[in-house]
Protein backbone atom coordinates (compact mmCIF):
# COMPACT_ATOMS: atom_id res chain seq x y z
CA UNK A 1 0.00 0.00 0.00
CA UNK A 2 2.98 2.25 0.36
CA UNK A 3 3.81 4.31 -2.66
CA UNK A 4 7.42 5.17 -3.52
CA UNK A 5 7.99 8.86 -4.07
CA UNK A 6 11.32 10.09 -5.32
CA UNK A 7 12.90 13.23 -3.85
CA UNK A 8 15.58 15.16 -5.67
CA UNK A 9 17.90 17.85 -4.30
CA UNK A 10 17.90 21.00 -6.43
CA UNK A 11 19.93 24.15 -6.08
CA UNK A 12 17.95 27.33 -6.59
CA UNK A 13 19.45 27.84 -10.04
CA UNK A 14 17.51 28.24 -13.23
CA UNK A 15 17.34 25.23 -15.46
CA UNK A 16 17.66 22.56 -12.80
CA UNK A 17 14.01 21.57 -12.83
CA UNK A 18 14.00 21.53 -16.62
CA UNK A 19 17.06 19.27 -16.58
CA UNK A 20 15.30 16.74 -14.33
CA UNK A 21 12.22 16.60 -16.52
CA UNK A 22 14.41 16.36 -19.61
CA UNK A 23 16.31 13.38 -18.23
CA UNK A 24 13.14 11.63 -17.18
CA UNK A 25 11.38 12.43 -20.41
CA UNK A 26 14.12 11.05 -22.61
CA UNK A 27 14.07 7.83 -20.59
CA UNK A 28 10.36 7.28 -20.92
CA UNK A 29 9.52 8.02 -17.31
CA UNK A 30 6.06 9.45 -16.83
CA UNK A 31 5.40 11.92 -14.02
CA UNK A 32 1.99 11.66 -12.33
CA UNK A 33 2.41 14.17 -9.57
CA UNK A 34 4.94 16.81 -8.63
CA UNK A 35 5.62 19.06 -5.68
CA UNK A 36 8.50 21.33 -4.77
CA UNK A 37 9.47 22.26 -1.24
CA UNK A 38 11.69 25.28 -1.39
CA UNK A 39 13.87 27.34 0.91
CA UNK A 40 15.98 30.39 0.07
CA UNK A 41 18.92 28.29 -0.99
CA UNK A 42 17.65 24.98 -2.28
CA UNK A 43 14.58 22.95 -3.12
CA UNK A 44 13.46 19.38 -2.81
CA UNK A 45 11.58 18.14 -5.82
CA UNK A 46 9.12 15.33 -5.04
CA UNK A 47 7.78 13.17 -7.81
CA UNK A 48 5.36 10.33 -8.24
CA UNK A 49 6.38 8.47 -11.39
CA UNK A 50 5.36 5.31 -13.18
CA UNK A 51 8.67 3.56 -12.43
CA UNK A 52 10.32 4.92 -9.31
CA UNK A 53 13.22 2.45 -9.20
CA UNK A 54 14.20 3.18 -12.77
CA UNK A 55 13.77 6.91 -12.27
CA UNK A 56 16.02 6.84 -9.23
CA UNK A 57 18.73 4.99 -11.12
CA UNK A 58 18.60 7.24 -14.15
CA UNK A 59 18.67 10.44 -12.12
CA UNK A 60 21.62 9.23 -10.06
CA UNK A 61 23.49 8.35 -13.22
CA UNK A 62 22.93 11.90 -14.38
CA UNK A 63 24.49 13.30 -11.22
CA UNK A 64 21.45 14.09 -9.12
CA UNK A 65 21.10 13.34 -5.43
CA UNK A 66 17.98 11.24 -5.10
CA UNK A 67 16.25 9.42 -2.33
CA UNK A 68 13.13 7.32 -2.14
CA UNK A 69 10.41 7.89 0.45
CA UNK A 70 7.35 5.89 1.33
CA UNK A 71 4.14 7.90 1.07
CA UNK A 72 0.43 7.16 1.13
CA UNK A 73 -1.90 7.89 -1.77
CA UNK A 74 -5.56 8.41 -0.97
CA UNK A 75 -8.48 9.04 -3.27
CA UNK A 76 -10.94 11.85 -2.52
CA UNK A 77 -14.04 13.01 -4.39
CA UNK A 78 -13.05 15.33 -7.19
CA UNK A 79 -15.58 18.04 -6.46
CA UNK A 80 -15.80 21.09 -4.20
CA UNK A 81 -15.60 19.97 -0.60
CA UNK A 82 -14.04 16.65 -1.50
CA UNK A 83 -10.68 17.47 0.03
CA UNK A 84 -12.21 19.25 3.02
CA UNK A 85 -14.26 16.18 3.85
CA UNK A 86 -11.23 13.89 3.71
CA UNK A 87 -9.13 16.23 5.82
CA UNK A 88 -11.87 16.46 8.43
CA UNK A 89 -11.76 12.72 8.78
CA UNK A 90 -7.99 12.81 9.07
CA UNK A 91 -8.21 15.49 11.73
CA UNK A 92 -10.74 13.42 13.61
CA UNK A 93 -8.47 10.43 13.78
CA UNK A 94 -5.45 12.46 14.78
CA UNK A 95 -3.14 11.77 11.87
CA UNK A 96 -0.08 14.01 11.86
CA UNK A 97 0.78 14.99 8.32
CA UNK A 98 4.31 16.11 7.50
CA UNK A 99 3.35 17.31 4.05
CA UNK A 100 0.85 16.62 1.30
CA UNK A 101 0.06 17.51 -2.27
CA UNK A 102 -2.77 16.68 -4.61
CA UNK A 103 -3.36 16.05 -8.28
CA UNK A 104 -6.21 15.06 -10.53
CA UNK A 105 -6.29 11.62 -12.09
CA UNK A 106 -7.34 11.15 -15.70
CA UNK A 107 -9.42 8.09 -15.22
CA UNK A 108 -11.68 8.29 -12.18
CA UNK A 109 -13.74 11.02 -10.58
CA UNK A 110 -11.33 10.78 -7.75
CA UNK A 111 -8.56 13.25 -7.04
CA UNK A 112 -5.37 11.92 -5.62
CA UNK A 113 -3.78 13.19 -2.44
CA UNK A 114 -0.26 12.18 -1.49
CA UNK A 115 0.45 12.17 2.23
CA UNK A 116 3.71 11.89 4.09
CA UNK A 117 3.22 10.70 7.64
CA UNK A 118 5.49 9.40 10.37
CA UNK A 119 4.05 5.87 10.69
CA UNK A 120 2.62 5.05 7.27
CA UNK A 121 1.66 1.43 8.00
CA UNK A 122 -0.29 2.36 11.08
CA UNK A 123 -1.96 5.29 9.34
CA UNK A 124 -3.07 3.15 6.41
CA UNK A 125 -5.03 0.94 8.82
CA UNK A 126 -6.60 3.95 10.45
CA UNK A 127 -7.53 5.51 7.10
CA UNK A 128 -9.15 2.33 5.85
CA UNK A 129 -11.18 1.97 8.99
CA UNK A 130 -12.40 5.53 8.57
CA UNK A 131 -13.66 4.75 5.10
CA UNK A 132 -11.01 6.61 3.10
CA UNK A 133 -9.84 4.97 -0.10
CA UNK A 134 -6.17 4.10 0.06
CA UNK A 135 -4.67 3.43 -3.35
CA UNK A 136 -2.25 0.66 -4.10
CA UNK A 137 1.13 1.47 -5.55
CA UNK A 138 0.24 -0.43 -8.74
CA UNK A 139 -2.73 1.81 -9.29
CA UNK A 140 -0.73 4.95 -8.69
CA UNK A 141 2.10 3.95 -11.01
CA UNK A 142 -0.36 3.23 -13.78
CA UNK A 143 -1.97 6.66 -13.67
CA UNK B 1 71.13 58.32 10.42
CA UNK B 2 68.52 60.85 9.44
CA UNK B 3 68.21 64.05 11.53
CA UNK B 4 64.45 64.27 11.05
CA UNK B 5 63.74 60.79 12.31
CA UNK B 6 63.16 59.80 15.91
CA UNK B 7 64.37 56.30 16.73
CA UNK B 8 63.36 54.33 19.77
CA UNK B 9 66.69 52.54 19.90
CA UNK B 10 69.19 54.20 17.58
CA UNK B 11 72.07 51.92 18.67
CA UNK B 12 70.46 48.84 17.22
CA UNK B 13 68.25 50.41 14.58
CA UNK B 14 71.20 52.15 12.90
CA UNK B 15 73.92 49.64 13.70
CA UNK B 16 76.57 48.95 11.06
CA UNK B 17 76.24 45.67 9.21
CA UNK B 18 79.51 44.35 10.66
CA UNK B 19 78.47 45.19 14.20
CA UNK B 20 75.03 43.65 13.65
CA UNK B 21 76.60 40.45 12.33
CA UNK B 22 78.74 40.27 15.46
CA UNK B 23 75.75 40.79 17.76
CA UNK B 24 73.68 38.22 15.88
CA UNK B 25 76.45 35.64 15.94
CA UNK B 26 76.95 36.02 19.70
CA UNK B 27 73.26 35.73 20.39
CA UNK B 28 72.83 32.79 18.01
CA UNK B 29 75.56 30.81 19.75
CA UNK B 30 73.83 31.39 23.11
CA UNK B 31 70.45 30.41 21.74
CA UNK B 32 71.71 27.19 20.16
CA UNK B 33 73.32 26.18 23.45
CA UNK B 34 70.09 26.98 25.28
CA UNK B 35 67.84 24.89 23.02
CA UNK B 36 70.30 22.01 22.75
CA UNK B 37 70.44 21.67 26.52
CA UNK B 38 66.85 22.49 27.41
CA UNK B 39 64.62 21.35 24.55
CA UNK B 40 64.74 17.57 23.80
CA UNK B 41 63.08 18.22 20.44
CA UNK B 42 65.96 20.41 19.26
CA UNK B 43 68.66 18.23 20.79
CA UNK B 44 67.32 15.20 18.90
CA UNK B 45 67.01 17.14 15.67
CA UNK B 46 70.55 18.42 15.92
CA UNK B 47 71.96 15.05 16.89
CA UNK B 48 70.26 13.49 13.88
CA UNK B 49 72.09 16.01 11.72
CA UNK B 50 75.32 15.34 13.59
CA UNK B 51 75.54 18.91 14.90
CA UNK B 52 76.62 20.13 18.31
CA UNK B 53 76.39 23.65 19.76
CA UNK B 54 80.15 23.97 19.31
CA UNK B 55 79.71 23.72 15.53
CA UNK B 56 77.87 27.02 15.47
CA UNK B 57 80.40 29.84 15.52
CA UNK B 58 78.60 32.60 13.64
CA UNK B 59 75.51 33.36 11.61
CA UNK B 60 77.30 31.78 8.65
CA UNK B 61 76.60 28.47 10.38
CA UNK B 62 72.86 29.12 10.57
CA UNK B 63 72.30 26.99 7.49
CA UNK B 64 73.69 23.96 9.35
CA UNK B 65 70.75 24.04 11.75
CA UNK B 66 67.47 22.16 11.22
CA UNK B 67 64.20 23.89 10.36
CA UNK B 68 61.17 24.16 12.60
CA UNK B 69 57.66 23.76 11.19
CA UNK B 70 54.23 24.72 12.50
CA UNK B 71 53.51 21.01 12.78
CA UNK B 72 56.35 20.73 15.30
CA UNK B 73 54.56 23.23 17.52
CA UNK B 74 51.34 21.26 17.15
CA UNK B 75 53.06 17.94 17.84
CA UNK B 76 54.55 19.38 21.03
CA UNK B 77 51.33 21.00 22.20
CA UNK B 78 51.14 22.73 24.55
CA UNK B 79 54.51 23.32 26.24
CA UNK B 80 56.86 20.75 24.65
CA UNK B 81 59.13 23.32 22.99
CA UNK B 82 59.54 25.66 25.95
CA UNK B 83 63.18 26.09 26.99
CA UNK B 84 62.57 27.13 30.59
CA UNK B 85 60.79 25.61 33.59
CA UNK B 86 57.09 26.47 33.47
CA UNK B 87 57.39 28.51 36.66
CA UNK B 88 59.39 31.04 34.65
CA UNK B 89 56.67 31.46 32.05
CA UNK B 90 54.72 34.57 32.93
CA UNK B 91 52.46 34.76 29.87
CA UNK B 92 50.80 32.29 27.53
CA UNK B 93 49.26 33.19 24.20
CA UNK B 94 47.80 31.04 21.45
CA UNK B 95 47.04 31.68 17.83
CA UNK B 96 43.67 30.99 16.27
CA UNK B 97 44.15 27.34 15.65
CA UNK B 98 42.75 24.05 14.54
CA UNK B 99 40.26 22.03 16.55
CA UNK B 100 42.00 21.19 19.78
CA UNK B 101 45.53 22.02 18.72
CA UNK B 102 46.17 25.74 18.82
CA UNK B 103 49.71 27.02 18.45
CA UNK B 104 50.75 27.87 22.00
CA UNK B 105 53.53 30.33 22.81
CA UNK B 106 55.06 31.23 26.18
CA UNK B 107 57.02 34.23 27.48
CA UNK B 108 59.40 34.76 30.38
CA UNK B 109 59.61 38.15 32.10
CA UNK B 110 62.54 39.07 29.87
CA UNK B 111 60.61 38.00 26.76
CA UNK B 112 57.77 40.35 27.72
CA UNK B 113 60.38 43.05 28.04
CA UNK B 114 61.86 42.19 24.61
CA UNK B 115 58.38 42.26 23.12
CA UNK B 116 57.68 45.68 24.57
CA UNK B 117 61.04 46.86 23.18
CA UNK B 118 60.40 45.75 19.59
CA UNK B 119 56.85 47.03 19.72
CA UNK B 120 58.08 50.38 21.06
CA UNK B 121 60.38 50.57 18.03
CA UNK B 122 57.40 49.81 15.80
CA UNK B 123 55.21 52.52 17.28
CA UNK B 124 58.05 55.05 17.28
CA UNK B 125 58.62 54.29 13.57
CA UNK B 126 55.05 55.42 13.02
CA UNK B 127 55.70 58.63 14.93
CA UNK B 128 54.45 57.68 18.42
CA UNK B 129 55.88 59.50 21.44
CA UNK B 130 54.86 59.79 25.07
CA UNK B 131 52.46 62.56 24.03
CA UNK B 132 50.51 60.09 21.90
CA UNK B 133 47.10 58.61 22.64
CA UNK B 134 47.16 55.08 21.27
CA UNK B 135 43.84 53.30 20.70
CA UNK B 136 44.47 49.55 20.67
CA UNK B 137 41.61 48.07 18.69
CA UNK B 138 43.26 44.69 18.20
CA UNK B 139 41.62 41.91 20.20
CA UNK B 140 42.84 41.45 23.76
CA UNK B 141 43.04 37.88 24.95
CA UNK B 142 44.96 34.84 23.80
CA UNK B 143 45.57 36.62 20.51
CA UNK B 144 48.92 38.41 20.63
CA UNK B 145 47.68 41.55 18.87
CA UNK B 146 46.04 43.49 21.68
CA UNK B 147 48.46 42.93 24.53
CA UNK B 148 51.45 43.08 22.19
CA UNK B 149 50.68 46.59 21.02
CA UNK B 150 49.57 47.57 24.52
CA UNK B 151 52.87 46.83 26.24
CA UNK B 152 54.83 48.52 23.44
CA UNK B 153 52.66 51.61 23.72
CA UNK B 154 53.11 51.76 27.49
CA UNK B 155 56.87 51.37 27.03
CA UNK B 156 56.87 54.39 24.73
CA UNK B 157 55.05 56.21 27.52
CA UNK B 158 52.00 56.99 25.42
CA UNK B 159 48.50 57.02 26.90
CA UNK B 160 47.06 53.65 26.01
CA UNK B 161 43.34 53.19 25.34
CA UNK B 162 42.86 49.40 25.58
CA UNK B 163 39.52 49.24 23.80
CA UNK B 164 40.04 45.89 21.98
CA UNK B 165 37.89 45.09 18.92
CA UNK B 166 34.22 45.57 18.13
CA UNK B 167 31.54 48.08 19.10
CA UNK B 168 32.52 50.40 16.29
CA UNK B 169 30.24 53.31 17.14
CA UNK B 170 31.79 53.46 20.60
CA UNK B 171 35.29 53.25 19.14
CA UNK B 172 34.62 56.31 17.03
CA UNK B 173 33.06 58.22 19.89
CA UNK B 174 36.14 57.47 21.98
CA UNK B 175 38.49 58.50 19.16
CA UNK B 176 36.67 61.81 19.19
CA UNK B 177 36.31 62.31 22.95
CA UNK B 178 39.64 60.90 24.14
CA UNK B 179 41.70 62.51 21.38
CA UNK B 180 43.23 59.36 19.90
CA UNK B 181 46.29 60.18 17.82
CA UNK B 182 47.40 56.68 16.85
CA UNK B 183 45.15 53.79 15.88
CA UNK B 184 46.18 50.14 15.98
CA UNK B 185 43.89 47.57 14.33
CA UNK B 186 43.54 45.42 11.21
CA UNK B 187 43.47 47.41 7.94
CA UNK B 188 40.02 46.12 7.00
CA UNK B 189 38.67 47.21 10.37
CA UNK B 190 40.13 50.66 9.82
CA UNK B 191 38.16 50.93 6.57
CA UNK B 192 35.08 49.65 8.31
CA UNK B 193 35.50 52.35 10.95
CA UNK B 194 35.90 54.97 8.23
CA UNK B 195 32.55 53.93 6.78
CA UNK B 196 30.88 53.93 10.16
CA UNK B 197 32.26 57.43 10.74
CA UNK B 198 30.62 58.60 7.54
CA UNK B 199 27.32 57.14 8.65
CA UNK B 200 27.63 58.77 12.04
CA UNK B 201 28.42 62.07 10.39
CA UNK B 202 31.83 62.33 12.08
CA UNK B 203 34.34 64.15 9.88
CA UNK B 204 38.04 63.28 9.95
CA UNK B 205 38.80 66.92 10.80
CA UNK B 206 36.96 66.42 14.10
CA UNK B 207 39.51 63.77 15.11
CA UNK B 208 43.10 64.18 16.24
CA UNK B 209 44.30 61.05 14.42
CA UNK B 210 47.79 61.28 13.01
CA UNK B 211 48.84 57.72 12.17
CA UNK B 212 47.90 54.08 12.37
CA UNK B 213 49.77 50.78 12.57
CA UNK B 214 47.97 48.09 10.66
CA UNK B 215 48.71 44.38 10.33
CA UNK B 216 47.54 40.83 11.08
CA UNK B 217 46.28 40.46 7.51
CA UNK B 218 47.47 41.23 3.98
CA UNK B 219 46.46 44.59 2.52
CA UNK B 220 47.13 46.42 -0.76
CA UNK B 221 48.56 49.83 -1.60
CA UNK B 222 45.10 50.76 -2.76
CA UNK B 223 43.70 49.99 0.67
CA UNK B 224 46.47 52.05 2.25
CA UNK B 225 45.56 55.03 0.09
CA UNK B 226 41.92 54.63 1.04
CA UNK B 227 42.70 54.49 4.75
CA UNK B 228 45.02 57.49 4.56
CA UNK B 229 42.47 59.48 2.61
CA UNK B 230 39.41 58.61 4.68
CA UNK B 231 41.00 58.90 8.12
CA UNK B 232 43.50 61.62 7.26
CA UNK B 233 46.43 59.66 8.65
CA UNK B 234 49.73 58.04 7.82
CA UNK B 235 49.07 54.30 7.50
CA UNK B 236 52.01 52.10 8.49
CA UNK B 237 52.33 48.41 7.67
CA UNK B 238 53.47 46.14 10.48
CA UNK B 239 54.27 42.44 10.50
CA UNK B 240 54.45 39.80 13.14
CA UNK B 241 53.50 36.27 14.07
CA UNK B 242 52.87 34.74 17.49
CA UNK B 243 55.45 32.02 17.06
CA UNK B 244 58.22 34.56 16.62
CA UNK B 245 56.87 36.96 19.27
CA UNK B 246 53.61 38.57 18.08
CA UNK B 247 53.28 42.02 16.50
CA UNK B 248 56.62 43.85 16.48
CA UNK B 249 58.72 41.60 14.25
CA UNK B 250 58.92 44.13 11.42
CA UNK B 251 57.62 47.61 10.71
CA UNK B 252 57.58 50.27 8.02
CA UNK B 253 59.13 53.62 8.74
CA UNK B 254 57.80 57.00 7.63
CA UNK B 255 59.21 56.40 4.15
CA UNK B 256 57.00 53.35 3.67
CA UNK B 257 59.44 51.37 1.52
CA UNK B 258 59.58 47.95 3.10
CA UNK B 259 59.32 46.76 6.70
CA UNK B 260 62.40 46.91 8.92
CA UNK B 261 62.95 43.60 10.69
CA UNK B 262 64.17 43.81 14.30
CA UNK B 263 67.03 41.56 13.31
CA UNK B 264 69.02 41.94 16.51
CA UNK B 265 66.23 39.79 17.94
CA UNK B 266 65.01 37.79 14.94
CA UNK B 267 67.39 36.68 12.17
CA UNK B 268 65.59 36.39 8.80
CA UNK B 269 66.47 34.09 5.93
CA UNK B 270 64.80 33.54 2.57
CA UNK B 271 64.63 29.94 1.36
CA UNK B 272 63.33 28.05 -1.63
CA UNK B 273 60.15 26.46 -0.24
CA UNK B 274 60.71 23.21 -2.15
CA UNK B 275 64.44 22.59 -1.68
CA UNK B 276 64.86 24.55 1.59
CA UNK B 277 68.04 26.09 0.17
CA UNK B 278 68.94 29.57 1.36
CA UNK B 279 68.54 32.14 -1.40
CA UNK B 280 70.70 35.25 -1.94
CA UNK B 281 69.46 38.71 -0.82
CA UNK B 282 66.88 40.13 -3.18
CA UNK B 283 65.44 36.73 -4.14
CA UNK B 284 61.80 36.03 -3.55
CA UNK B 285 61.12 33.02 -1.36
CA UNK B 286 59.83 31.82 1.98
CA UNK B 287 60.66 33.83 5.09
CA UNK B 288 62.36 31.93 7.91
CA UNK B 289 63.09 33.33 11.39
CA UNK B 290 65.53 32.35 14.12
CA UNK B 291 64.87 34.04 17.46
CA UNK B 292 68.08 34.95 19.25
CA UNK B 293 66.90 36.66 22.42
CA UNK B 294 63.72 34.79 23.38
CA UNK B 295 64.03 32.57 26.44
CA UNK B 296 60.64 30.90 26.83
CA UNK B 297 60.11 29.63 23.29
CA UNK B 298 63.23 30.13 21.21
CA UNK B 299 62.74 28.97 17.61
CA UNK B 300 65.43 27.86 15.21
CA UNK B 301 64.80 28.52 11.51
CA UNK B 302 61.01 28.65 11.79
CA UNK B 303 59.35 28.45 8.40
CA UNK B 304 56.66 31.14 8.30
CA UNK B 305 55.15 30.10 4.93
CA UNK B 306 55.07 33.80 4.01
CA UNK B 307 56.59 34.77 0.67
CA UNK B 308 58.71 37.92 0.47
CA UNK B 309 62.17 39.25 -0.37
CA UNK B 310 64.85 41.02 1.68
CA UNK B 311 66.63 44.32 1.03
CA UNK B 312 69.85 45.06 2.94
CA UNK B 313 70.36 48.59 1.61
CA UNK B 314 70.41 51.37 4.20
CA UNK B 315 67.01 53.07 4.25
CA UNK B 316 66.43 56.77 3.71
CA UNK B 317 65.28 56.90 7.33
CA UNK B 318 68.80 55.97 8.38
CA UNK B 319 67.92 52.56 9.73
CA UNK B 320 70.22 49.74 8.69
CA UNK B 321 67.78 47.02 9.75
CA UNK B 322 67.06 44.77 6.77
CA UNK B 323 63.75 45.42 5.10
CA UNK B 324 61.18 42.85 3.95
CA UNK B 325 58.71 43.49 1.17
CA UNK B 326 54.98 43.30 1.84
CA UNK B 327 54.11 39.59 1.94
CA UNK B 328 52.93 38.56 -1.51
CA UNK B 329 51.50 35.14 -0.75
CA UNK B 330 51.89 31.92 1.19
CA UNK B 331 53.46 28.59 0.47
CA UNK B 332 50.60 26.80 2.17
CA UNK B 333 46.89 27.28 1.79
CA UNK B 334 46.28 29.36 4.88
CA UNK B 335 43.89 32.29 4.55
CA UNK B 336 43.51 35.30 6.74
CA UNK B 337 39.89 36.27 7.19
CA UNK B 338 39.14 39.27 9.40
CA UNK B 339 42.54 38.79 10.97
CA UNK B 340 41.87 35.16 11.81
CA UNK B 341 44.08 32.38 10.38
CA UNK B 342 42.00 29.81 8.54
CA UNK B 343 43.21 26.59 6.98
CA UNK B 344 40.81 25.03 4.47
CA UNK B 345 41.55 21.68 6.08
CA UNK B 346 39.84 22.94 9.23
CA UNK B 347 36.61 23.13 7.27
CA UNK B 348 37.23 19.55 6.22
CA UNK B 349 37.41 18.38 9.82
CA UNK B 350 34.12 20.13 10.55
CA UNK B 351 32.47 18.43 7.59
CA UNK B 352 33.75 15.04 8.72
CA UNK B 353 31.47 15.38 11.72
CA UNK B 354 28.48 15.34 9.41
CA UNK B 355 28.99 11.90 7.99
CA UNK B 356 31.34 9.09 7.11
CA UNK B 357 33.06 10.88 4.28
CA UNK B 358 33.78 14.58 4.06
CA UNK B 359 31.84 16.03 1.17
CA UNK B 360 33.51 18.20 -1.44
CA UNK B 361 33.64 21.82 -0.41
CA UNK B 362 34.84 25.18 -1.65
CA UNK B 363 35.64 28.32 0.31
CA UNK B 364 34.62 31.56 -1.32
CA UNK B 365 36.23 34.55 0.34
CA UNK B 366 35.20 38.05 -0.59
CA UNK B 367 35.29 41.51 0.86
CA UNK B 368 31.95 43.29 1.05
CA UNK B 369 31.67 46.76 2.54
CA UNK B 370 35.23 46.39 3.75
CA UNK B 371 34.57 43.29 5.80
CA UNK B 372 35.81 39.85 4.86
CA UNK B 373 33.01 37.40 4.26
CA UNK B 374 33.32 33.65 3.98
CA UNK B 375 30.91 31.42 2.14
CA UNK B 376 31.35 27.67 2.30
CA UNK B 377 29.89 25.65 -0.54
CA UNK B 378 29.25 22.06 0.45
CA UNK B 379 28.29 19.47 -2.10
CA UNK B 380 25.18 17.55 -1.24
CA UNK B 381 25.76 13.81 -1.17
CA UNK B 382 23.61 10.76 -0.76
CA UNK B 383 24.47 10.44 2.90
CA UNK B 384 23.41 13.97 3.79
CA UNK B 385 20.27 14.02 1.71
CA UNK B 386 16.87 13.61 3.25
CA UNK B 387 13.37 14.07 2.00
CA UNK B 388 12.72 16.54 4.78
CA UNK B 389 13.57 20.19 4.32
CA UNK B 390 14.05 20.64 8.05
CA UNK B 391 16.68 17.89 8.22
CA UNK B 392 18.72 19.50 5.47
CA UNK B 393 18.37 22.94 7.03
CA UNK B 394 19.55 21.44 10.30
CA UNK B 395 22.67 20.14 8.58
CA UNK B 396 23.29 23.60 7.14
CA UNK B 397 22.87 25.14 10.58
CA UNK B 398 25.09 22.56 12.19
CA UNK B 399 27.90 23.18 9.72
CA UNK B 400 27.62 26.93 10.24
CA UNK B 401 27.67 26.54 14.03
CA UNK B 402 30.65 24.21 13.99
CA UNK B 403 32.59 26.52 11.68
CA UNK B 404 31.91 29.42 13.98
CA UNK B 405 32.96 27.57 17.11
CA UNK B 406 36.04 26.01 15.50
CA UNK B 407 37.33 28.98 13.57
CA UNK B 408 35.72 31.87 15.36
CA UNK B 409 34.31 33.32 12.19
CA UNK B 410 30.81 33.42 10.81
CA UNK B 411 30.38 31.71 7.48
CA UNK B 412 27.41 31.39 5.19
CA UNK B 413 26.84 27.77 4.21
CA UNK B 414 25.42 26.93 0.82
CA UNK B 415 24.53 23.41 -0.17
CA UNK B 416 25.16 22.78 -3.85
CA UNK B 417 24.39 19.96 -6.20
CA UNK B 418 26.86 17.13 -6.61
CA UNK B 419 29.66 17.53 -9.15
CA UNK B 420 29.31 21.32 -9.23
CA UNK B 421 32.54 21.83 -7.33
CA UNK B 422 35.59 21.66 -9.55
CA UNK B 423 37.59 18.49 -9.28
CA UNK B 424 41.30 18.74 -9.92
CA UNK B 425 44.30 16.52 -10.44
CA UNK B 426 46.53 16.34 -7.39
CA UNK B 427 45.95 18.94 -4.72
CA UNK B 428 42.33 20.03 -4.76
CA UNK B 429 41.64 23.72 -5.25
CA UNK B 430 39.61 24.52 -2.19
CA UNK B 431 39.58 28.29 -2.17
CA UNK B 432 38.32 31.05 -4.40
CA UNK B 433 39.61 34.33 -2.99
CA UNK B 434 37.78 37.16 -4.68
CA UNK B 435 39.41 39.85 -2.59
CA UNK B 436 41.83 41.99 -4.52
CA UNK B 437 44.53 42.61 -1.97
Amino acid sequence: MLVKQISIFLENKSGRLAEVTRVLGSNNIDISALSIADTTDFGILRLIVNNPKEAERILRENGFTVSCTDVIAIGVEDKPGGLAKALEILEGINVEIEYMYAFVGKTSEKALVILKVANPDKVIEVLKNAGIEVLTSETVYKL
Amino acid sequence: MNQNIIYWNKTYECMSRDEMTRVQSERLIETVKRVYHNVPFYREKMQKKGIEPGDIKSIEDLKKLPFTYKQDLRDNYPYGLFAVPLSEIVRIHASSGTTGKQTVVGYTRRDIDTWAEVMARTLTSAGATKESFIQVAYGYGLFTGGLGVHYGAERVGASVIPISGGNTKRQIQIMKDFGTTILACTPSYALYMAEEMEEMGVKREELKLKAGVFGAEPWSEKMREEIEEKLGILAIDIYGLSEVIGPGVATECLYKCGMHIQEDHFIPEIIDPETEEVLPPGSKGELVFTTITKEGLPLIRYRTRDITRLNYDVCECGRTLVRMEKVSGRTDDMLIIRGVNVFPSQIESVLLEIGETAPHYMLIVDRIDNLDVLEVWVEMNQEMFSDEVKKIEDIEKKIRREIESTLGINAKVKLVEPKTIERSEGKAKRVIDKRKL
